[in-house]
């Protein structure tokens, strides 16, 4: 699993972190994602794909097999 | 996706699909793609009303409306992506009415769609003023189609009158004033957005729009529209005074889409109404702003018009459809940005709470506060401080799960 974020799309909500909070952060000073570990293990896996689902910004993608 | 595009031939009965979707917005897309993550199996059809593929509606009135995004950037998902979900679309086809205990929709082509579950999701549609139908140069702004037309009125007038003191108004408001407009927003409420924001953020919000030069008309009703030759000329209010515009837009709210729903014998009052698994009937669901459940730890009956319900409530009814059993309590939540101001707001902020200060400082544009009503947490606030904020979102939990205990022991 391949992990990519759009920073720009990002709208902080934070619901990523919420759900895989060893997968994805979020900046201090505006709340943009940050990108913890793009290539997370196997055990992660489902709940990275409930979080780039449920953002709510779209920002989150997943490729190699996600 | 497209190949299976056809299979629901006009005037003809599908076979029977295991789940439809009626709803190819947010809370439709993310109920698919949550049964899919837990593994279901059968056939999934999505009916939409619109033409387009599955987008997103917060964009619409920031960076669609201004510009800065191109209509396709406002997608949720790409082609390649919805193929993968193995799902059927169904686009363009607003359903028209379902007969419930046959778990049949029909829709406005005369097609027949059958399922073992349904999923309504079809949203609200935008109220308007009466007299505004008639009118050139008056908007609402619900899909993607009324946010290009809007942008496109932005870009040929000068004079904007937002009614509405939402969300959504005050959020076009800051779009078109930033793209160079003149704009009024007039509004009952005290200062914008006060009914979600509290007051004193909400007046900080006024001051917000004041600076950046909006003009505020709050406490003031909207009698109606006045026009000449079929053209919008202005807005005029409970006072008598009369705003002149040459655009005008309307955010006044928006309905349920249940019309559709009115002779199925499923229970409808403002939204469809369901248990707290977000349940109509055996096999019927509703997600997202048209479903009115009742979130077992406020006690009461609740309908959301927020972003993230739309996904985390796909997500419980999908846990639902897949055999668990588990009643939907979410943490409300929303955010709106406004001239680069972002506010984040976990829970409830009524108008009478005690507000205080917990991280940051007002004076320097970021803060986090915290709502309280008789000595307990019912909202947390963020001003410029997406992180801090939702660090705090777990206080906005407890105190939910709290009412829930207690409610239980009484």
């Amino acid at each position: 699993m391949k992990v990519t974020v759009d920073e720009a799309m990002c709208c902080g909500a934070g619901q990523c972190v919420l759900l895989a909070p060893d997968v994805f952060d979020q900046r201090d000073e505006d709340g943009v994602v940050v990108l913890l570990d793009a290539a997370p293990p196997e055990p992660l896996h489902a709940v990275v794909r409930e979080a780039a689902s449920v953002c709510p910004a779209a920002a989150i993608s997943l490729g190699e097999g996600a | 996706m497209s190949g299976r595009r056809d299979l629901a031939g006009r005037g003809g009965v599908t076979a029977p699909a295991g789940v439809l979707v009626v709803g190819a917005s947010a809370a439709g897309l993310a109920t698919v793609e949550a049964l899919r993550r837990g593994g279901y199996p059968g056939a999934v059809t999505v009916l939409g009303a619109e033409p387009h593929l599955p987008y997103d509606r917060p964009p619409l009135s920031k960076q669609v409306l201004s510009g800065a995004w191109q209509p396709d950037r406002a997608l949720l998902r790409p082609r390649d992506v919805l193929a993968a979900l193995d799902a059927e679309f169904v686009l363009g086809d607003p359903a028209v009415g379902m007969d419930a205990p046959a778990r049949s929709v029909r829709t406005a082509s005369g097609r027949t769609l059958r399922a073992d579950t349904i999923v309504v999701a079809t949203g609200t549609s935008p109220r308007t003023l009466p007299g505004q139908a008639g009118l050139a140069g008056v908007h609402v702004l619900r899909t993607l189609d009324d946010a290009l037309a809007l942008r496109a009125g932005l870009l040929r007038c000068a004079r904007l009158v937002v009614v509405g003191d939402g969300v959504l108004g005050a959020e076009v408001a800051a779009t078109a004033r930033t793209m160079g407009l003149d704009v009024t927003l007039a509004g009952p409420q005290r200062a914008p957005m006060a009914s979600q924001l509290g007051r004193p953020v909400a007046h900080r919000l006024a001051e917000l729009h004041t600076e950046r030069g909006v003009r505020l008309r709050m406490g003031t009703g909207v009698r109606g529209l006045t026009g000449a030759r079929g053209t919008v000329t202005g807005v005029s209010l409970d006072t008598g005074e009369v705003l002149p515009a040459d655009l005008v837009v309307v955010a006044i709210g928006g309905d349920p889409v249940t019309g559709w729903l009115h002779d199925s014998g499923l229970p409808v009052d403002n939204g469809l109404v369901c248990d707290s698994r977000c349940r109509a009937a055996d096999g019927i669901y509703a997600v997202g702003d048209v479903a009115r459940w009742h979130h077992d730890q406020l006690g009461t009956l609740l309908r959301l018009e927020n972003r993230t319900n739309a996904t985390e409530q796909a997500v419980a009814v999908a846990a639902d459809i897949l055999g668990g059993d588990r009643p939907y309590t979410p943490v409300p939540y929303f955010w709106t940005d406004q001239f680069g101001t972002r506010i984040q707001v976990y829970g409830v902020l009524p108008a009478d709470a005690e507000v205080t200060v917990v991280d940051g400082d007002p004076e320097t544009g970021r803060f986090v506060a915290r709502y309280r009503r008789d000595g307990e947490v019912t909202g947390v606030l963020g001003w410029n401080m997406p992180k801090q904020a939702r660090m705090r979102r777990q206080e906005v939990a407890d105190a939910l799960a709290a009412s829930d205990s207690a409610s239980a022991a009484h």
